[in-house]
């Protein structure tokens, strides 16, 4: 991959996990509830967070 | 079980095996082998982040607030996507210019600057030292608690214990000593510490380890799955509004963001995590699994926080028990005594973890950017004239180690008790982020100036200590708590937690609100205001264009020096064997030997001994030390502005000779391919005029004879005269036949053909033909079959080319054919877009060999040499090109022994 790629894949990765992780999208899980018998807001965190990992896993460690 | 010898001993050994790893680490880098090649050792280093405040404080401060832990960890995993933009340039300057810390790093970047050096020092020590406590805190209170087992006895309820039994005082010390003995047993040059890097990679896992082990037991074997603990905490009112924790609190959203950005700054700025993640690296590329695996480092060490902070606090619902012991006290409870000890193993290596690098770090900042700058300045001390200070060096460092551990007891014996674990670890962070500005703006800003990295970091550093160090120390008694309630000399505006009236905010975020519009207000304000020096304006060159020049410093140097002079200066601070050595290797990339009076100290060596200085003692110092061994010329600010314009014009130069060559290279190739044809035409035309001419003499030379032999004997026999005049008329016929071909050809090859292209219906051509043939076809007894559809699309061609391009088919398949049973088929078919025809033979076939070869000019079938030609050889290749004027192809498919067969397609009309 080149490395512009790689940087723009990254970056806007991040920019993403700022917006997954702020006012409002935030507040849209901060309800009652539960998934799983985990509340919402948590499995939203824990969830987001874990594909947030997968996806720049594999913008980093996959060469097209 | 656990008496207090019992815990000791443990932990002994555990730092014994410590020691033990690293030991063995470092003999592997000695040896050539690192085990810091790998990158996962790279990535678990990383995770020194998560110190005694993850593994003890997480859950406390998930079982005040719900969430609030999370932002801490979900800040790093979003700055870690940006660190192949930024930590990658930072690395790559890092390298190039040898940088020792954080603070050499900002010095060196604002003109080699001790001031600035200097400056980052004092905050970060100053901002560390809380951090520290924190640590000693967590190993002394969970010893205590442990001790105290199957009891679970608070610390804070035993009262402060005279300093001699404090058990944190013993730690802080030990500490000291095992840090000494892990960091600076001898003077690395690159300050790299391998043997360290492993044992923090191995105290990642032991820690993961312990709390997962913990997570598994509260989540499972006291409770039963995640499900249930939420599950139970629903229903119990104070525990179910921590489940949707962002509800009514003001300003809670405004805090998430804000610990958020504090973090994704502390992952880069925390002096420990400076020197694990830069100092430390060996190899760019290891960022790239770093960027994934530690985020699912600090993912996996936080699923079980919530289940841990709510089994506790159902598991002791009155509140006597903290919630920063938790992860402590619930398998104590539980009667897990060798969990317990799992757990404070687990607490004691993310403490130790972070208390070894962060006083390395700061030791190697004090040492280097505070002191040394000063001591070499004091002409008293006769510094620089020391043979071998490489024992001083040393010395300075474990110093600074024994005092910071021991600024950080003091700070715990002030101010330790006030705070809960988390809020000690944020005013660390708070203090650190004040870097951000000078560092981030310093790699990608060119404009920015030392005035104004100074303004900033000190009013960054003015509104930390006074909205978060003085609070603390007012909580701890230390000061009038009037000052926080009603500000200095009562004046209501300037109250230190709610500065010119802003209230509503945590006072985090307060103290990050007012300290960074002060940082980044003036480090702009006063660097856009201000203007740069020589020195100042070389190395902001060196640092935001490191990607594009290649070569650092060198080009701004000066001066006369001496090689033995710089070798002296270089012996004084990295040992004399190391410093013969490193020279030598500089002469040898040079093909010089070393010592020899031809290694000239020009600029480039220059920059190379202040380099492998830098590396030693820090940039300043380094700066310090080779001004007072060597002539220099100071440059001004013209010449370095010239020299940039130069190679920035010298950059663009090159960029443009490079386009010119490139196209040169295309057409020189162009032309070179081009010249190559002519000689193969060339070559062609040589060839097929020898080849006429052979082919046109033989039936002239049979002409000829016969002739003669009927000049000579006048009494020949009519019926053998007429065989001879026979032979002559046919030989003459063939000679027409082959001097029309060749025209033919020639007129096709050059286009000068004329083309009377016209509508044709190939099926009536193909009829037609067939009728004319049929009579030859007849009187050699080859049966002509016919395989035509009733009617054909018409196709674009010239009637008598076609018809040409058929007869020869026709008559090769004739001549072919055996006489009496051959048989030949011709069949016309309408396929998609074109039509085909086939001429099928039943005579001897192509060889496979010959197959490429029979549309070749002059191509005969069998051996020439022997037998007569049957053909002129140019039959197939003129039916081809007429063929493919027409757009069409023509080939031929053929088993040996079992016939031929030559096919031909034409492209239909378009409709």
């Amino acid at each position: 991959m080149k490395p512009g790629r790689r940087t723009a894949r990254l970056v806007a990765l991040a920019m993403l996990g700022c917006m997954l992780f702020n006012y409002p999208i935030l507040a849209l899980f901060n309800r009652p509830g539960t998934f799983f018998g985990v509340p919402v807001l948590y499995a939203w965190i824990f969830g987001a967070w874990t594909v947030l990992i997968v996806l720049m896993a594999r913008a980093v460690e996959h060469d097209d | 079980m656990l008496q207090g010898w019992v815990i000791v001993a443990v932990s002994f050994a555990y730092l014994g095996l410590l020691f033990a790893i690293a030991y063995y680490a470092d003999k592997r880098a000695d040896s050539g082998r690192p085990v810091i090649a790998s990158p996962y050792v790279y990535s678990l280093s990383l995770a020194v982040y998560a110190t005694a405040w993850t593994f003890y404080g997480s859950v406390g401060r998930a079982a005040a607030d719900g969430v609030g832990f999370l932002p801490i960890y979900i800040g790093p995993t979003l700055m870690i996507a940006l660190w192949w933009v930024v930590m990658r340039k930072i690395l790559r300057i890092s390298k190039r210019n040898r940088i020792t810390s954080l603070a050499d790093f900002v010095a060196s970047r604002y003109g080699k600057s001790a001031l600035v050096g200097g400056v980052v020092t004092v905050i970060a020590v100053i901002g560390i030292v809380p951090y520290i406590s924190l640590q000693l805190k967590a190993i002394s209170s969970s010893y205590t608690i442990l001790v105290h087992y199957p009891g679970v006895v608070m610390p804070a309820t035993l009262g402060a214990a005279p300093i001699l039994q404090d058990t944190a005082l013993w730690v802080a010390l030990i500490l000291a000593l095992f840090t000494i003995a892990f960091g600076t047993r001898h003077l690395d040059a690159a300050e790299h510490h391998p043997g360290m890097v492993t044992a923090i990679a191995f105290e990642s896992l032991v820690k993961l380890l312990a709390f997962v082990a913990v997570g598994i037991f509260v989540t499972w074997g006291i409770y039963d799955g995640f499900g249930d603990v939420f599950g139970r905490a629903a229903e119990v009112p104070r525990l179910s509004q921590l489940l949707m924790p962002l509800e009514g609190v003001a300003g809670a959203y405004a805090s998430w963001v804000w610990l958020t950005i504090l973090s994704m700054l502390a992952i880069m700025f925390l002096p420990r995590q400076f020197q694990v993640a830069v100092i430390e690296n060996v190899d760019e590329s290891h960022l790239k699994k770093a960027i994934w695996v530690f985020p699912a480092y600090m993912l996996a060490i936080n699923i079980f926080v919530l289940p841990i902070a709510f089994g506790g606090r159902l598991h002791f619902p009155l509140g006597d028990v903290d919630a920063d012991t938790f992860v402590l006290t619930l398998p104590m409870v539980e009667r897990q005594e060798l969990l317990a000890l799992l757990v404070f193993i687990g607490g004691l290596s993310a403490a130790t973890g972070m208390v070894i690098v962060e006083t390395i770090a700061l030791s190697t900042m004090v040492c280097n950017d505070l002191l040394m700058p000063v001591l070499l300045r004091l002409k008293r001390l006769r510094l620089a004239e020391k043979p071998d200070l490489t024992g001083l060096l040393l010395a300075i460092r474990r110093g600074v180690i024994v005092l910071v551990l021991l600024l950080g007891y003091l700070y715990f014996r002030l101010a330790g008790e006030a705070y809960a674990l988390v809020s000690i670890g944020l005013i660390s962070f708070a203090a650190v982020a004040q870097f951000a500005p000078a560092v981030l703006g310093g790699i990608f800003w060119r404009g920015a100036t030392r005035s104004g990295a100074l303004a900033g970091l000190l009013a960054g550093f003015a509104i930390w200590l006074y909205t978060l160090l003085l609070p603390a120390l007012a909580r701890s008694g230390w000061l009038p708590i009037a000052f926080l309630d009603h500000g200095p000399f009562g004046i209501e505006l300037l109250k230190p937690l709610a500065l010119f009236g802003l209230t509503a905010l945590d006072q985090i975020t307060h103290a990050m609100i007012w300290s960074m519009v002060a940082n980044i207000g003036l480090y702009v304000g006063v660097s856009l205001a201000g203007t740069q020096s020589a020195a100042e304006r070389r190395q902001a060159s060196v640092f935001v264009d490191v990607f594009r020049h290649e070569s650092g410093g060198a080009r701004f140097w000066r001066g006369t020096a001496s090689a033995r002079d710089l070798h002296l200066v270089l012996a004084r601070f990295t040992g004399a064997a190391a410093a013969e050595a490193t020279i030598a290797d500089y002469a040898n990339s040079r093909g010089l030997t070393w010592p020899s009076e031809e290694l000239i100290a020009d600029a480039e060596f220059v920059h190379f001994v202040e380099t492998q200085l830098a590396g030693a003692i820090g940039a300043s110092s380094a700066r310090i030390m080779i001004a007072s061994a060597v002539k220099e010329e100071a440059l001004t600010l013209d010449e370095v502005s010239a020299i940039l314009d130069e190679a920035s014009q010298v950059v663009l130069y090159s960029h443009q000779l490079k386009q010119k060559s490139r196209e040169l290279e295309a057409a020189t190739a162009e032309l070179r391919a081009a010249n190559a044809r002519l000689k193969e035409l060339d070559r062609l035309k040589d060839d097929f005029i020898s080849t006429v001419t052979h082919e046109l003499r033989t039936p002239l030379t049979s002409i000829r004879a016969f002739s003669e032999i009927l000049l000579a004997d006048p009494n020949l026999a009519l019926a053998e005269r007429k065989n001879f005049l026979g032979i002559i008329t046919r030989e003459t016929e063939r000679l027409t036949r082959l001097i029309n071909q060749v025209l033919d050809m020639a007129k096709i090859s050059s286009g000068r053909a004329e083309w009377q292209m016209t509508q044709v219906d190939v099926r009536e051509v193909v009829a037609d033909t067939l009728a004319r043939m049929s009579q030859v076809f007849k009187e050699k007894g080859v049966q002509l079959v016919e395989h035509l559809p009733p009617r054909a699309p018409p196709v674009l061609a010239d009637v008598d080319r076609l018809i040409q391009v058929l007869l020869n088919l026709l008559s090769n398949a004739l001549k072919f054919s055996p006489e009496g049973n051959g048989r030949v088929e011709v069949s016309l078919r309408v396929l998609s877009g074109e039509l085909r025809v086939d001429v099928h033979d039943n005579g001897p076939g192509v060889r496979r060999q010959d197959q490429p070869f029979v549309f070749d000019k002059f191509w005969q079938a069998g051996d020439t040499l022997v037998a007569k030609p049957a053909g002129t050889g140019l039959g197939l290749h003129i039916s081809r090109q007429i063929v493919e004027h027409f757009g069409g192809r023509m080939w031929v498919e053929s088993e040996e022994g079992a016939g031929a067969c030559f096919s031909f397609t034409l492209p239909l009309s378009p409709q």
